[in-house]
């Protein structure tokens, strides 16, 4: 029998954001995948060139609201790379302490989101009313619930006080009591498990090859976390283990992000111990003070994320700036997955890699059978 | 009661929300999302969110409107069924916010639809966002 296409998208309830994809499915089983990207495509990079360092910063953190908090992060490491200058110890703390909150905030939604697209829209509700224990946490530390813009070029903008900490400390051993309840749920609860386990498989193989990163990866048995190969802020003197789980389906890459929440609780802890008194910003040149050329990686919650710039000497601006985000990364795998799957798995398995489509949209066109680069007007490709 | 009055206070108490991203960072999306969970619960005011146009009274708009998302956006308001209203959510939606002036924007969703009520922010939190909803259910009220 022919496949017949199915659209979903652009605006679809269980896309949160605008994207497309078709479906070539053979009678309940789908065959192939076509993304169609580029809905949320702002022009980003171009921007960043024409801004300012200080003033690139608030603009990458807006790439994605979600893991605002690596992209800043990413963001300011490549430049004071660049304009070699040392953070002071403390600031590397709190960068990496505001890191893990953020990342503990997008992992609570991210299940949360699942669940609700599951159908099992109490557990969505808890998990969300235990998210604002984060986002009650972040409001403290950086003053704003989301957009934190806490990094700052050679250091953070703000300390965090002692009863501060004490206050951070008191919130996590409570999240952390509903952390266990959650695992519970997601590793013994029959609905959920009936809808996870063996949907969307990515073998071991194929992640690597499609060159996955970040929870999807690691749901695959696949061990790489930036953290621990590429230490950066705190993470050096900060022990990090990578959770890994050997499944490779949507289950155990949702279990892997229920025990991320737990490591991420620890290495607040373990960061609030350690983090030495001391200066929290150093005065940094507005232009850059050499021509170079540097890039920075971290571990966004979903993934690898890097940031490319190059600056020249007596420029306030970058020459150019490139990111790359860990779901246009993962957009391989996830067709990967979804092939095989049956209609209804659609939701849960696209869900299941964290898609950040704000993310991704970052295209450049570029023919390659003739390697050249073409100029095609944005409204003639929709 | 007119049919036309009750209409009216059947919207009124129970206004449905449809929610659409025109090329947001995402923000703005997870705090509408938030404005509808425990600690917020826009829900207590009747409002519920719906994934249809065809059933939507009240479109929340946020994003800055990316020229890829121009068409779709416009064919999600005319399928949405008349009286409607439209909430823009962020600084982007109201006027571009930083993206401002970016290659690939409009800045401001009031260049495609009429808007009813801004709610500005960057992104604005929860409370701002149902004060919002509110606005509009008074603004609805007083008119006849
Ligand atoms: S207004 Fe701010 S938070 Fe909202 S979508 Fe725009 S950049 Fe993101």
């Amino acid at each position: 029998m022919p496949s017949v296409d199915i659209n979903i998208g652009p605006v679809h309830p269980a896309l949160h954001e605008p994207e497309k994809f078709v479906f070539k499915v053979d009678g309940e089983v789908v065959v192939d995948v076509e993304p169609r990207l580029g809905y949320v495509h702002r022009g980003i990079e171009k921007a960043a060139g024409e801004k300012t360092f200080t003033q690139a910063v608030y603009l990458v953190e807006r790439v994605c609201g979600i893991c605002n908090v690596a992209h800043t992060l990413a963001s300011v490491q490549a430049i004071e790379r660049a304009f070699e200058v040392d953070v002071p110890a403390r600031a590397k703390y709190l960068r990496t302490i505001i890191h893990e909150l953020n990342r503990l905030h997008s992992h609570l939604l991210l299940l949360g989101v699942a669940c609700e697209l599951m159908g099992f829209d109490t557990l969505f509700m808890m998990l969300w009313r235990d998210r604002e224990v984060v986002m009650d946490l972040m409001e403290l530390a950086t003053g704003n619930r989301v957009m934190s813009a806490y990094n700052v070029i050679g250091g953070v903008r703000r300390n965090i006080s002692d009863h501060e900490v004490s206050t951070i400390r008191k919130a996590l051993t409570s999240l952390s009591e509903g952390v266990k309840r959650y695992r519970k749920a997601f590793a013994e609860d029959p609905t959920i498990r009936a809808r996870c386990v063996n949907v969307g498989r990515l073998s071991p193989f194929k992640g690597i090859s499609l060159g996955a990163v970040g929870p999807t990866a690691r749901g695959s048995g696949i061990n790489v976390d930036v953290r621990v190969k590429e230490p950066y802020a705190a993470f050096d003197e900060i022990q990090c283990t990578p959770i890994t789980y050997n499944e490779g389906d949507s289950w155990a890459r949702f279990m892997v992000r229920i025990d991320e929440l737990h490591e991420s609780i620890r290495i607040i802890d373990e960061a609030l111990n350690k983090m030495p008194r001391g200066p929290i910003r150093v005065p940094v040149a507005e232009v850059a003070p050499q021509t170079a050329e540097s890039f920075s990686i971290v571990e966004a919650p979903r993934g690898e994320l890097l940031h490319h710039i190059y600056v020249k000497k007596g420029e306030d601006r970058p020459l150019r700036y490139r990111i790359r985000t860990p779901t246009y990364a993962n957009m391989p795998a996830l067709c990967e997955m979804l092939k095989g799957g049956y209609i209804a798995d659609i939701p849960v398995t696209l869900v299941s890699i964290d898609p950040c489509f704000s993310c991704t949209d970052r295209l450049t066109l570029i023919d390659i059978r003739s390697h050249k680069r073409k100029v095609v007007r944005l409204k003639s490709s929709i | 009661m007119s049919l036309l009055k009750l209409a009216k206070w059947a919207r009124l108490k129970s206004p449905w929300i449809l929610h659409v991203n025109t090329g947001a960072c995402n923000s703005c999306d997870i705090e509408v999302l938030a404005a509808l969970t425990p600690r917020f619960d826009v829900e207590r005011f009747g409002a519920i969110l719906k994934p249809s146009p065809r059933h939507a009274d009240i479109l929340i708009v946020t994003g800055a409107l990316t020229r890829q998302a121009v068409e779709r956006v416009k064919r999600v308001y005319e399928q949405t069924p008349d009286p409607k209203f439209v909430i823009a959510v962020g600084a982007c939606a109201l006027s571009g916010g930083v993206f401002q002036g970016c290659y690939g924007v409009l800045s401001g969703v009031d260049k495609v639809m009429p808007v009813d009520v801004y709610v500005p922010g960057c992104p604005p939190r929860p409370d701002a966002i149902i004060h919002g909803v509110i606005k509009l259910i008074e603004k609805v009220s007083k008119s006849g």
